[in-house]
């Protein structure tokens, strides 16, 4: 087990193509942290850079104490689980568990014993010697585990390890996954473009967009404090309403009407009139008709047509149309929105995704007042991105490295 | 010709997923659709390909009388012949020199082609795709026309009528076979699999040994089997670069083959060789069927 720690990491591909830009980041021994970004942001160069199937363009990677920059991934002693699980399809399960060991010359008595030992927390015992073409995906899945448990390396790294199985063995294996980390204790870096796996597995998560890191935290101030419109837009599902809105002293002025922010809420240097992008979570929007009174005071109630309902059982998304003019912070959100792989269209017509609770009346095509929670806007320079909502959490924002859990 | 060394990355995870059961490419064979023509066909196709050698099986079982009797079942069928061939001492000779000199080949060959080709399959360096033409046009190149200059090369260096003067030149025309076959088959096996074996704590060249090869043997054995054929089968460098037994093969030596008698031709003997080269291969056509069928159908793929 060791800490990793990368000062300046960058890659540049032969083709000129820069994946990786300038990351800091440090790992805490023992800790679990998540990269997650939309697809080509990065995240596997990343990830092979620090097992040392990719060059290291720029910078300096440390497992321990130890600069790794120029040792081959043998060297390295870290575990990585690829995505398409890699493993060797002419060994029995047995014999790809055991391939790391028989390579390090383990007396065949202490392979025996630590490869049944690695398959019964895998419960695995029952397919040792079957060839990986006869597994099913999650058995599969658990044998590039064990390969990775067997050894006691450094760390282990994860490469999308779930995407290539179906939604609901996914949410087993993630448990599975969380439970493993848990029992070894072992530092673990895992890569995944879901942001839903990224919230519930680490420790930590270190959000990356276009080979650049945004924010590391834990997955509740991600949540709490975005620190830009990228961040805002990327962890939440669904994900964050944003809105082009003017700001005013501690008014808000947004399409639907104006709402008081707090004192807390409000940037700091506020006064002069300027050019926001409002966020809200759909979550902080409710039907006012079931708001509390206690709750009423702290948010801002406006009347809207509900175009189209989505009822979920113990919840509701409701879509309430608006109209603005586009103009540059609609081109800041379009460009966002193309980031994101998302379908948001701002412009003209566009619509704010609200959750209700589920004893919500409201009627598709009815209109319907909406509450929403004033506590919980964040607003952001429409120009850099960058969040101007004081920071909720204690805490700074930087990328130093969180305290381990547990 | 574009396969680079990037990793499985590029490939969309669909791919990705098609490739987890990875396992080498096995053909099935379909028994269904084949009519009355087909099959009229197939043993009009047989009878052409199998007659001569049914003949020269026919010659070979004949006694010197009813040799030129005409008959395809022989009347008197009898093994002197063989026994002939093996007591005249000229011909154990030869075949133990065939033997030893395709089999010597085909290890050299393999095991160089599987180094070269693992190369050409991983790595993009300059010069590969001039590499791989240069090999294609000396598999292409007609012997014959080296014949002349071998010949007075071979006699300055002591090279001739010795069993490297033959494996030299087997070797040149049967490397640029084995490595496009390789290649073929190393371009399959994902490269992933090799990474993996690499953060597993593997060497490159035990990542080679334990991953790669085993995975390519069906290529492997298909290169072997083709090049021991091209050594087992050649003449003509063997009746242009030997002079004695040192090194004849069968197929010159046959050409060599003397009677009892200055007057008779030893058509016999020289069926009964013929018999006697050919079965080794059939043979081992045989018990190597599938494999050879998977790999030439693999390279087929993807060449
Ligand atoms: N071998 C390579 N050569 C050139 N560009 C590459 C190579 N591998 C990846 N890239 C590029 O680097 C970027 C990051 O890739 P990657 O790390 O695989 O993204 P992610 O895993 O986040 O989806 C992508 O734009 C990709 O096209
Ligand atoms: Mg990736």
């Amino acid at each position: 087990m060791a800490a990793i720690t990368m000062r300046g990491v960058t890659k540049r591909y032969p083709d000129g193509t820069e994946a990786v830009k300038a990351v800091d980041l440090d790992i805490a021994d023992g800790e679990f942290v998540i990269l997650v970004g939309p697809s080509g942001c990065g995240k596997s160069t990343l990830l092979r850079m620090i097992v040392g199937l990719e060059d290291i363009s720029d910078g300096e990677m440390r497992i321990g104490d130890e600069l790794v920059n120029d040792r081959a991934p043998k060297d390295r002693d870290l575990a990585m689980v690829f995505q398409n699980y890699a493993l060797y399809p002419h060994l029995s399960v047995r014999e790809n568990i055991a391939f790391p060991l028989r390579i390090a010359k383990v007396p065949d008595a202490e392979i025996t014993k630590r490869v049944e030992e690695a398959a019964k927390v895998l419960e695995l015992t029952e397919n040792l010697d079957r060839k990986p073409a006869n597994l099913s995906g999650g058995q599969r899945q658990r044998v590039a585990m064990g390969r990775a448990i067997v050894r006691d390396p450094k760390a282990f790294l994860f490469d999308e390890p779930l995407s290539n199985l179906d939604a609901k063995l996914r949410v087993q294996m993630r448990t599975e996954i969380a439970r493993i980390q848990r029992k070894y204790g072992t530092t673990t870096v895992y890569v995944t473009h879901d942001q839903t796996e990224a919230m519930t597995l680490g420790d930590r998560v270190a959000v990356l967009r276009k080979g650049v890191v945004q924010q590391v935290d834990s997955p509740r101030n991600l949540y709490n404090d975005p620190a830009n419109l990228f961040v805002a837009g990327f962890i939440g599902s669904p994900s964050m309403n944003l809105l082009p809105g003017v700001l005013r002293g501690s008014t808000l002025e947004l399409p639907f009407g104006s709402v008081e922010l707090p004192a807390a809420r409000v940037p700091q240097g506020g006064g002069a009139e300027r050019q926001v992008i409002a966020g809200i979570r759909p979550e902080h929007f409710e039907d006012a008709s079931i708001v509390g009174d206690d709750d009423r005071g702290h948010g801002s109630t406006f009347r809207s047509r509900v175009e189209v309902i989505e009822w979920m059982g113990s919840e509701l998304y409701a879509y309430l149309p608006y109209s603005v003019g586009g103009g540059s912070v609609g081109a800041k959100l379009d460009e966002l929105a193309a980031d994101l792989d998302l379908e948001q269209t701002s412009g003209d017509d566009s619509q704010i995704v609200a959750r209700f609770d589920a004893a919500s009346r409201v009627s598709e095509g009815g209109d319907a007042e909406v509450w929403v929670d004033v506590r919980r806007v964040h607003l952001f320079d429409p120009d850099t991105g960058e969040t101007l909502t004081p920071r909720e959490t204690a805490g700074s924002r930087d990328h130093a490295p969180g305290a381990v859990q547990d | 010709m574009t396969t680079t060394a990037i990793g499985g990355e590029q490939v969309g995870a669909d791919a990705q997923a098609a490739h987890s059961t990875w396992a080498p490419t096995r053909r099935r064979h379909r028994e269904a659709g084949r009519g009355p023509a087909w099959t009229i066909g197939a043993l009009a196709i047989m009878a052409y390909a199998l007659f001569p050698v049914a003949w020269i099986a026919s010659l070979s079982l004949k006694g010197e009388g009813d040799i030129a009797d005409g008959k395809l079942i022989p009347t008197k069928p009898t093994l002197d012949n063989y026994r002939t061939l093996f007591d005249s001492g000229e011909f154990v000779r030869p075949l133990i020199n065939s033997i030893g000199i395709s089999l010597i080949t085909t290890v050299l060959a393999v095991v160089i082609a599987s180094f070269a080709a693992y190369a050409i399959a991983r790595l993009d360096f300059p010069g590969k795709s001039l590499l791989l033409t240069g090999a294609l046009a000396i598999a292409m190149f007609p012997p014959v026309s080296i014949i002349g200059p071998l010949f007075n090369i071979w006699r300055s260096t002591g090279l001739y009528d010795t069993w490297p003067g033959l494996i030299l030149p087997f070797l040149t025309f049967a490397l640029p076979l084995a490595i496009w076959t390789l290649a073929a088959f190393f371009r399959e096996i994902p490269f992933d699999l090799e990474q993996a074996a690499q953060v597993d704590g593997a060497t490159p060249f035990q990542a080679f040994r334990k991953v790669i090869l085993p995975l390519a043997l069906p290529g492997v054995f298909t290169s072997a089997i083709i090049v021991f054929i091209f050594c087992w089968n050649d003449f003509l460098f063997s009746i242009s670069l030997t002079s004695t037994d040192e090194a004849r093969t069968v197929p010159a030596a046959t050409a060599f083959f003397t009677a009892s008698s200055n007057f008779i031709n030893p058509t016999g003997q020289i069926a009964a060789a013929a018999i006697i080269v050919t079965v080794p291969i059939i043979i081992m056509v045989l018990v190597f069927q599938r494999r050879i069928v998977a790999g030439l159908t693999a390279g087929a793929v993807k060449g």
